[in-house]
C-alpha cells in the first residue's frame, strides 16, 4: 500500500489562517495606539505566563538532558579517573574505541541480538496476547489485568525470580523438564542460553507494549472487518489487510521504543549476570565477578559503558561510548521512521 | 578482593534502580557505635567529634568490628565514631569524588592501592608515622608492599589474609583418604575418588573444584600452586612464558573436563551462596577447597559440628619446596584526602593498625590474619589449630602476593576473561592465547603509566 503523507495541506492550512488572523490583529492595533500599549502588555504577560508553565520542562532539559550531553561531549576528549583532574587527550579515547578495545565488538554484537531477536519477539509476543484479550467477551477486564500484571514487578526483582525459576540445578523449569525427561540447558549459566532467557524474561513483561496494542486493536473499526467479511477475506486474510494495516502506527512505535531501549539494555542484564555468577568472587580486582557473564555474552553496550565509567573509572573513555550510542540511537531511530513511512497505512489517503 | 560478594553485588544491583550505583555511598547500614557505651563521652570537655569509619565487613562480621570499635569510642571521649559496613571500592572512589567522603575508610582490595596512591585520593601517611615514631618494618614485608605505590604510603594493613586448602574429614575418611594431599596428582586422584554422582548423572558431591570464578577460585590464589610469576624484572607479563601458567592451566582444564563443563556450570547453580550457610564445603556438598582463613570463623559461626581440617594447599609434584607456602594479601586502611579531621582519624587508624590487643581481639573474632609481626605472637590470640595453618601461610617467606601495578587490577581481569575462555573449552591453542593476553597486559600497562586512553 504506497500512501503520501498526509494532512499536510490541511496542516499548512490551518497555519496560515492563524498567521494572518495575528497580521489582522496587529494591522487594527495600528490604528488604534492607545490599545496596543495594553494589547502588549498583555501579549508579554502571556509569554511570562508561557514562559511559568514551561519552567518545569525548561530546567528539566536543561539540567538532565542539554548539559549532562554537553558535558558528556566534553568529557569525552579527556582522560578522567574521577580523582585527578581531566587530562585533554584529543580524540585518543575514540581511537582505543574503535581500534584497540576488544570488548567493543562483542558488545556491539550482543546489542544487535536484541535488536534483531528480543524486539521483534516482543512486538509479536505482545500483538499476540492484544488479539487473544481483544477476543475475550466475560471477564475481559480480569484477563487484561493479569496480563498487564507483570509489567509492574520492578526490573530487579523479575529478574531475581527468573535467575531462580531458570537456575540449572534446583530451579523449578529444569525440575519440571526433568520430570518429563528432558535435561533443561543451564540457561544464565550458559552462554548459549543467556541471552535467550533475557528475552523470555522481556516478553513476559511485555504488558506496556500489550496495552497500546490492545487499544490499537481495539479501535479497528468493525465495518472493516464487516466489509472484508462480506468479500470472503478469512480470518488470516483480515488479520493481514485489515488489522495490521490499522494498527501499523503503533506497531511502528513499539518497534522504535523497542529498539532504543535495547540500546539502552541493562538492568536486567547486569542483575542477571551477577546473580547467576553469584558464587565468583575475584580476589585482589577490583571487579568481583567477570562482566557479562557468562563468557561475556550478556556484555551489552550500556553494561561496557557502565563498567568503563563506574569499575574502572575511565570517565573519559565511557564518555566517548555514550557519545557513540547516542549517535547510534539517533540514526536507528531516524532509519526507522524514515523507511518505515512506506509501510505505514495513514487515514484519509489512498492506497 | 574477596568477599566483594552476592549481597553488595544485589545491593549495588538495587540500588541501581534507585540512583546511579556509586553515587554516593549509602548510609542506610549506617551503625552508630558511639551510644553502646554511655558515660563515655560525659568526661569530654565540649561535645565530641564525629569520626566516619567506613568498612567492607558485614552482618556478623560487622559486629565483631564494631565491638573493637566501641572500645576506642569508649576510651577517647573526644570522638564519637559512625561506622559504616558493606562498603566497595565503587562507593570509596564516588565519595572521594564527590570529596563528601568518611574521615578514614578500608578496602579490601589492596591491588587498588596503586590508584589511591598515585592520585591522592589517600593521603600520604609518611608524616603521621614519623611524627608517631611509627615504623613500617613492624609490618611484614608483604603487608607492607600492598599498602604503598612508588614509595607513597598511603595506606596500613589492617588485618591479613592467607589463602589454604580446608578438608572435609568425614568425607575423606569415607573414601579411604587418611591424609590432605600435599600434591597436585594426589590431589586430583583424591579429587576423584571423593566425587560422587546422582542417578541422572549429575554431580552431587564434588571432591575438589577448580573452576576459575568459583568461590575463591581466580589466577591470583591458584598462582603460589605452581609458583607461576605474573611478571620478570622488566615488568613484563610472563603468561606465556613462566611454563608453570601453562602446567596449572593444562591441570585445572583436565580437571574441568573430568566433571564435564556443564555438569560442574550446574552442580556450582545448585549449591548455596559462597558466603551464607549453605556454602557448599560446609554443608559436605563439595570435599575439598581452596579458600581464606576468614572460613574458620564462618565454620564456628554456621556449622561448628562439621569435621574439617585445613591445610597448605597442594602443590606442583616437581617443586615440593613450594608446599607451606600460599596467597596472601590484605584488607587496607587509609585516609581519604577530603577527610574532615585527619588528625583524629589518624589516632583512629593507628590504633586499629597497631595496637596487639586490638589486632587480636579482631583475629580472634574474624579469624583474620593479625597483620603486624608482634601481634601474629600475641597471648591474646586464642589458639585454634585450623587458624594457626593459616598464620604459618601468611609468615612463610615464600608466601607472595600478586603484583601492583599502575593498571590496577586491570591485569587480573584480562587474565580472568581469557580463562573463562579458556575452561569452556573455547581456546583451541593455550600458547598463542597466552601470548596475546600478554601483550594485552603489557600494553594496559604502558597505557596506565603513561596516563593515556582510556
Amino acid at each position: 500500500m504506497r500512501v503520501e503523507r498526509p494532512k499536510r495541506p490541511l496542516t499548512a492550512a490551518r497555519t496560515g489562517a492563524r498567521t494572518s488572523g495575528l497580521r489582522s490583529l496587529g494591522r487594527r492595533e495600528a490604528v488604534k495606539p492607545a490599545r496596543r500599549a495594553s494589547q502588549r502588555r498583555a501579549d508579554w504577560r502571556r509569554r511570562g505566563l508561557v514562559l511559568f508553565l514551561m519552567s518545569p520542562w525548561i530546567v528539566g532539559f536543561t539540567v538532565f538532558f542539554a548539559y549532562p550531553i554537553l558535558d558528556t561531549a566534553y568529557l569525552s576528549f579527556f582522560h578522567y579517573d574521577l580523582l585527578s583532574p581531566p587530562r585533554f587527550i584529543g580524540l585518543d579515547n575514540y581511537r582505543f574505541l574503535l581500534h584497540d578495545d576488544p570488548r567493543v565488538w562483542p558488545a556491539i554484537k550482543n546489542t544487535l541480538w536484541l535488536i534483531a531477536v528480543m524486539v521483534p519477539a516482543r512486538v509479536v509476543f505482545a500483538l499476540g496476547i492484544a488479539l487473544m484479550l481483544a477476543r475475550i467477551r466475560s471477564g475481559a477486564g480480569v484477563a487484561r489485568t493479569i496480563f498487564y500484571l507483570p509489567a509492574l514487578v520492578p526490573p530487579v526483582a523479575a529478574t531475581l525470580g527468573f535467575v531462580y525459576l531458570l537456575n540449572p540445578a534446583t530451579g523449578p523449569v529444569n525440575k519440571g523438564l526433568g520430570v518429563l525427561g528432558i535435561s533443561g540447558p543451564n540457561w544464565f549459566q550458559s552462554p548459549e542460553w543467556a541471552k535467550p532467557s533475557l528475552a523470555l524474561l522481556g516478553m513476559w513483561a511485555v504488558g506496556n507494549v500489550m496495552v497500546i496494542f490492545l487499544a490499537a486493536v481495539l479501535d479497528v473499526p468493525r465495518q472493516l472487518y464487516e466489509a472484508a467479511e462480506i468479500d470472503g477475506a478469512g480470518t488470516v486474510q483480515r488479520f493481514w489487510h485489515v488489522t495490521v494495516p490499522a494498527i501499523s502506527p503503533v506497531i511502528l512505535f513499539a518497534v522504535v521504543i523497542g529498539v532504543i531501549e535495547a540500546l539502552q539494555y541493562f538492568t536486567q542484564a547486569y542483575v542477571a549476570g551477577h546473580i547467576a555468577a553469584g558464587q565468583a568472587s575475584q580476589a585482589g580486582s577490583v571487579s568481583t565477578t567477570e562482566v557479562g557473564y557468562p563468557l561475556g555474552s550478556t556484555l551489552f553496550y550500556p553494561i561496557l559503558l557502565y563498567d568503563a565509567a563506574f569499575r574502572r573509572f575511565t570517565m573519559g573513555y565511557a564518555s566517548a561510548l555514550t557519545m557513540v550510542l547516542l549517535v547510534v540511537a539517533f540514526a536507528v531511530t531516524y532509519v526507522i521512521v524514515r523507511r518505515s513511512r512506506a509501510l505505514i497505512y495513514q487515514e484519509g489517503t489512498q492506497s | 578482593m574477596r568477599r566483594g560478594l552476592t549481597a553488595t553485588l544485589a545491593t549495588c544491583a538495587l540500588a541501581l534502580v534507585v540512583a546511579a550505583c556509586g553515587g554516593g555511598g549509602s548510609k542506610s547500614s549506617s551503625t552508630s557505635a558511639a551510644s553502646s557505651t554511655p558515660g563515655a563521652s560525659t568526661a569530654a570537655a565540649g561535645p565530641a567529634t564525629k569520626l566516619t569509619l567506613w568498612v567492607g565487613w558485614s552482618d556478623r562480621e560487622l559486629d565483631v568490628f564494631k565491638k573493637v570499635v566501641s572500645e576506642y569510642d569508649a576510651a577517647h571521649p573526644e570522638v564519637t565514631i559512625d561506622l559504616v559496613g558493606g562498603i566497595d571500592d565503587d562507593k570509596i572512589t564516588a565519595a572521594l569524588r564527590s570529596g563528601d567522603g568518611p574521615d578514614a575508610v578500608s578496602s579490601f582490595t589492596s591491588s587498588n592501592v596503586g590508584a589511591y596512591c598515585s592520585s591522592g585520593g589517600w593521603i600520604d601517611l609518611a608524616p603521621y608515622m614519623k611524627q608517631d615514631g611509627i615504623d613500617a618494618n613492624i609490618f611484614p614485608s608483604t603487608a607492607q608492599y600492598y599498602t604503598q605505590y612508588n614509595g607513597t604510603r598511603c595506606a596500613l594493613p589492617l588485618l591479613a589474609d592467607a589463602y589454604g586448602f580446608y578438608v572435609n574429614k568425614d568425607l575423606l575418611a569415607k573414601a579411604g583418604i587418611t591424609s590432605p594431599p600435599k600434591t597436585i596428582t594426589e590431589l586430583t586422584e583424591d579429587a576423584k575418588k571423593l566425587t560422587t554422582r546422582k542417578a541422572d548423572g549429575s554431580l552431587d558431591v564434588v571432591g575438589f573444584d577448580p573452576f576459575f570464578g568459583f568461590f575463591q577460585n581466580t589466577p591470583t590464589t591458584y598462582a603460589p600452586l605452581f609458583g607461576a610469576q605474573w611478571q620478570d624484572a622488566n615488568g613484563k607479563s610472563t603468561l606465556a612464558t613462566d611454563p608453570s601458567w601453562t602446567k596449572l592451566l593444562t591441570w585445572q582444564k583436565d580437571l574441568i573436563d573430568y566433571y564435564g563443563y556443564d555438569n560442574l556450570v550446574k552442580w556450582q547453580a545448585g549449591v548455596g551462596d559462597e558466603f551464607s550457610a549453605s556454602n557448599a564445603f560446609e554443608t559436605g556438598k563439595l570435599a575439598m577447597n581452596l579458600d581464606g582463613e576468614w572460613r574458620v570463623a564462618f565454620i564456628q559461626a554456621e556449622h561448628p559440628t562439621l569435621q574439617y581440617t585445613s591445610a597448605p594447599l597442594p602443590v606442583d609434584d616437581a617443586k615440593p619446596d613450594l608446599y607451606g607456602t600460599g596467597y596472601i594479601n590484605g584488607t587496607i586502611i587509609g585516609i581519604p584526602k577530603g577527610s574532615k579531621h585527619p588528625d583524629l582519624a589518624w589516632a583512629l587508624v593507628k590504633y586499629l593498625t597497631t595496637d596487639d590487643k586490638a589486632l587480636a581481639e579482631l583475629s580472634n573474632g574474624l579469624r583474620n590474619v593479625p597483620s603486624t609481626t608482634s601481634s601474629a605472637k600475641s597471648p591474646d590470640l586464642i589458639p585454634d589449630a585450623n587458624f594457626s595453618t593459616f598464620i604459618d601461610i601468611f609468615n612463610n617467606p615464600k608466601s607472595s602476593t600478586n603484583p601492583i601495578t599502575a593498571a590496577g587490577s586491570g591485569y587480573t581481569d584480562l587474565f580472568t576473561s581469557f580463562l573463562a575462555n579458556w575452561q569452556a573449552g573455547k581456546v583451541k591453542d593455550l600458547q598463542s592465547g597466552l601470548a596475546g593476553v600478554d601483550k594485552s597486559i603489557d600494553a594496559q600497562k604502558e597505557q596506565a603509566e603513561a596516563g593515556q586512553a582510556p
